[in-house]
């Protein structure tokens, strides 16, 4: 990056050499994905027998247009954002789609076998999300010029994001599906509104964090020889652990308690650059672990099934035991798309779509899958980093750590390398909520990557101007 | 906040380098572990997953599959599933396969070399094969002959066409139902299982290829061919035939089955001798010979030679290295020779197809799913067990058997009939077993048949009593049906 200095500060049309857009990579990067998705589906069509119907040829040409219109968009209003999240996005998104048409596919066999009625597919109605997520993506990086404009209503924010939180414990409109009380519905539309709280949460955490930052940095207190915060500014820690501890107990949410703890902590940590936060956090984890594990059977059952979930094979065991076989199956290369047995894993649509995946595209796939998150976090940390403002430093990095915790909760979950927890695949799974919820956080911080690499200068934000003048990256 | 945030994103690197390794830990390292985990229906399901292909009878598809609705695409089905379940074994979730379900089982799920080229079509558009078909040698109406006449009784039926060693009929009884073994119920498969191996009298034993039994008579048309191809016999040559022989070196001796002797004066031509199955001339002439001669004529015609059908077939015996008193009771088909009924058709057939032992098949044909023929089994020599002429002097000894020895009840009108009976002791206690063997038309045999019952009578007459009707019966099917 460029330093900031004084000079260009104020020389905004004037900028010495012509900074490269990139955009060009991320149009042939985009072109690879669109193509490696088009592969996927026809062999896939040819695999199964279904063959390439004009239907798949249309929803091949609608997400390729839906595609294209996230890059002319970035081209016109953030033509400095970086140049590989976006194609990382769609190529996943596009795989989420394969692997959906694919289990479609399965579904639709099984049921003509059994002279059952055809199920509907669920690739079109996640079709119809991508859609909706296109356009949250394009008024995001269109009406949002500055990302710094929403650190104006952090706590508008916060309070949104605390009242989707709690919003399906409401009567009427609250459901829960398998036992976790998640979705809101009203009429025919179901909604996961903990997708849109995450979002709303990191902006919250930002705001608030930037503001509070230096004093809950101060250090006021030794407690046995460590060095505590003061009681006041431990506040907001307690209440992201009690609001955690709620989500867990009242909608018995484990995977989004974990995501959101996991978050403040994290982000608290960036803020105040102290590690005792961290100290702290993992001690008011584990005592909320240690409670949680005590006092609910659904939270011990998880637990006795991840350390020896072979005992469990046909009961709590079923879907890891299912999934570990499915991946077994897959071994190196994988069975081939369309010729694994998808179907035989519980909820391969939604939680364990990489398990779905794994059998199929083996373990070379996989990896390049778990890759592909990797340089997804990687451009949104590292946007974070090269971005001028704390805010929206912490922002980029919270959104990041948002996308980071998921994959890690719930592929470490579908493996059994932690227990398992419900949270969605990024991209990958079925649900209309959190499609368009990671769709919002990429259009968030490709809006935050073009401020960042963007060569005119940046009016310094009045909360800001000190880091401001401090750094040079 | 930038070091923080590198410090984050190394232990997030740290996590997905954990998932990674943990990836790899259930994809590569223990997948074979969690592949042959008995819960793991994958396995399985990718063998029912695929259409396997038919066991073909003629064109009658006895084992076949069909399509369900459930996990398991394919299920497998026999038509006629006791009739022929010495041929198809089974085909089960949970005690793999059998029979030619076995053996064949590369060809029928279409996995074998020989579909290559199907293959390269399959990985590029990678459905999934479709097994071949297997058409079998097996003729319909001999199976079926045989497996009626084998009701209520418990024994084994060959048949071969003696020119060629194709099987014809390979029947047993008790018989069980592959059906019940092939489900996709495991309950209702362990149950069944249970019962059949639960059962004194093994209706799982393939008795037609595996089950051994001391062929008593019958043997003694190998010491018969042993004597003409030594050169120092023919049928008119006169052997002592006493009401007993006294078996040398120790105090016990050897009745013949009616305890008289085998002629006037206790002498007998060797013609006479087989005609009415005298044991103490064939005891003698086995010492005459020596073991070793008797024994080389056995292998000509298969003993001592494991037979892949492709089942794998029970090896005949002859003893090694018997004494005298041994080598009499072995050349009477006694002591610890063991026969097959394949071997003692095989031996049948021999004497039939003019000396030339024939290796006997179950396959006839492999063809694509398309039905193009992709291989045919040629018929193969096995031996020279005897020269034409010694063979025909030898049929001629058998026709004489039926038309006016002990073998008299599967004679069949305007048909010249080659036959030999047997009644075998199997020990002390044990209930006898009865044999019969045959083929016809004497002059060009179209079929070489061996039957034996277990738990027969004591007296020879249980061989013609037993054996014979079926082995006309078998017969009259195979010549009817041409």
């Amino acid at each position: 990056m460029s330093t900031t200095n004084g000079t260009d500060l104020y020389a905004p049309e004037e900028a010495p050499r012509k900074k490269p857009t990139r955009r060009w990579v991320e149009l042939l990067l985009l072109i690879l994905a669109w193509g490696i998705g088009l592969l996927g589906t026809v062999q896939i069509g040819w695999v199964t027998g279904e063959g390439m119907t004009t239907r798949l040829w249309v929803t091949a040409g609608v997400v390729g247009g839906l595609a294209l219109t996230m890059h002319i968009v970035i081209r016109i209003w953030a033509k400095y954002a970086d140049p590989i999240l976006l194609p990382v996005a769609t190529l996943l998104t596009m795989l989420g789609l394969l692997m959906i048409y694919r289990i479609d596919v399965a579904a639709a066999r099984r049921a003509v076998l059994s002279d059952a009625p055809e199920p509907t597919p669920d690739v079109y109605s996640q079709l119809t999300w991508y859609a909706v997520a296109t356009i949250l993506f394009v008024a995001v990086i269109v009406l949002l010029q500055d990302h710094r404009r929403l650190a104006r209503y952090t706590y508008t924010f916060g309070l949104a994001g605390l009242v989707l939180l709690v919003l399906p414990l409401a009567p009427v409109i609250g459901t829960t599906v398998n036992g976790a009380t998640l979705w809101i519905r009203i009429g025919d539309l179901s909604f996961q509104p903990a997708e849109a709280a995450k979002i709303l949460l990191v902006i919250f955490f930002a705001g608030y964090l930037v503001a509070k930052r230096d004093s809950l940095a101060v250090v006021r207190t030794k407690f046995l020889g460590i060095e505590l915060p003061r009681p006041k500014d431990l506040g907001p820690l307690v209440i992201a652990w009690l609001i955690s501890l709620a989500v867990l107990v009242f909608e018995r949410d484990l995977g989004t308690s974990l995501l959101f703890f996991g978050l403040f902590v994290a982000m608290l940590y960036i803020a105040t650059q102290r590690r005792t936060w961290i100290f702290l956090g993992g001690l008011l984890f584990l005592a909320g672990a240690a409670a949680a594990y005590y006092n609910f059977s659904h939270v011990r059952s998880r637990v006795t099934v991840w350390l020896d979930p072979w005992a469990y094979a046909d009961t709590g065991g079923y879907q890891i035991v299912q999934s570990i076989y499915g991946l077994a199956n897959g071994g190196v290369l994988g069975a081939g798309l369309g010729q694994g047995f998808p179907n035989l894993v519980p909820f391969a649509k939604t939680d364990f779509i990489v398990a779905a995946l794994g059998e199929e595209i083996g373990v070379t796939g996989l990896f390049a899958l778990v890759m592909l998150y990797a340089i997804l976090i990687e451009r949104g940390l590292r946007t974070a980093v090269s971005v001028r403002d704390a805010f929206g430093q912490l922002l980029a990095a919270g959104l990041s750590i948002v996308l980071a915790i998921q994959v890690f909760v719930i592929i470490g979950g579908v493996t059994g390398l932690i227990p398992l927890t419900g949270l969605t695949t990024p991209f990958l799974s079925y649900g209309g909520s959190s499609l368009v919820a990671n769709w919002v956080i990429v259009a968030i911080l490709l809006r935050i990557s073009d401020r960042a690499r963007r060569p005119e200068a940046v009016a310094p934000s009045p909360d800001d101007a000190m880091t401001q003048v401090v750094r040079t990256v | 906040m930038s070091r923080q945030i590198r410090r984050l994103s190394f232990v997030f690197a740290l996590m997905m380098v954990a998932v990674l390794v943990n990836i790899t830990l259930i994809q590569v390292v223990n997948a074979g572990d969690y592949r042959d985990r008995p819960g793991n229906q994958r396995i399985l399901l990718a063998e029912y997953d695929r259409e396997r292909g038919p066991i073909l009878v003629g064109t009658d598809p006895v084992a076949r599959s069909v399509e369900t609705g459930n996990t398991l695409t394919y299920l497998r089905r026999y038509s006629n599933p006791r009739l022929y379940a010495p041929v198809t074994g089974f085909y089960s979730l949970i005690y793999g396969a059998t029979g030619l379900e076995r053996t064949e089982n590369r060809i029928l799920n279409g996995r074998s070399d020989i579909f290559a080229v199907d293959r390269i079509q399959q990985l590029i558009s990678g459905r999934q094969p479709v097994g071949g078909a297997v058409t079998t040698t097996i003729d319909a109406a001999a199976q079926r002959a045989a497996y009626l006449g084998l009701r209520g009784k418990k024994g084994a039926v060959v048949a071969i066409e003696p020119a060629t060693g194709r099987i014809l009929a390979s029947v047993q009884s008790p018989s069980f139902d592959p059906n019940r073994l092939s489900s996709h119920d495991p309950n209702e498969i362990r149950e069944y299982y249970a019962k059949l191996e639960a059962d004194p009298d093994k209706p799982l034993l393939n008795r037609p290829v595996v089950a051994l039994n001391p062929p008593g008579s019958t043997f003694k048309l190998v010491t018969a061919a042993a004597a003409l191809s030594s050169g120092r016999f023919n049928p008119n040559s006169v052997l002592p035939g006493p009401r007993t022989y006294d078996l040398p070196l120790s105090d016990r001796e050897l009745r013949n089955w009616n305890r008289q002797q085998c002629g006037p004066g206790g002498r007998v031509t060797l013609r006479d001798a087989l005609a009415i199955s005298c044991n103490t001339a064939f005891a003698w002439l086995g010492n005459e010979l020596g073991a070793d001669a008797l024994r080389e004529q056995s292998e000509l015609f298969g003993f001592d030679t494991g037979f892949e059908i492709p089942l794998r077939a029970a090896t005949s015996r002859f003893p090694t290295d018997p004494d005298e008193p041994q080598t009499a009771l072995s050349a009477i088909g006694q002591f610890d020779v063991r026969a097959t009924a394949l071997q003692m058709a095989m031996v049948t057939g021999a004497i039939g197809n003019s000396g030339r032992t024939m290796v006997p098949y179950m396959v006839q044909e492999i063809r694509a799913p398309d039905l193009t023929i992709l291989q045919t089994t040629e018929p193969e020599v096995f031996a020279d067990a005897l020269r034409p002429s010694e063979a025909l002097a030898l049929t001629e000894m058998m026709v004489n058997v039926v038309d006016n020895g002990t073998g008299t009840n599967a004679q069949i009108p305007d048909v010249r009939v080659a036959g030999k009976t047997g009644t075998a002791q199997t020990g002390n206690d044990r209930p006898n077993v009865a044999w019969f063997v045959a083929f016809a038309p004497a002059a060009a045999p179209q079929v070489a048949v061996a039957v034996v019952v277990e738990e027969a009578g004591a007296e020879e007459v249980s061989g013609n009593g037993l054996g014979a009707p079926i082995a006309k019966d078998v017969i009259e099917a195979v010549l009817q049906r041409r």
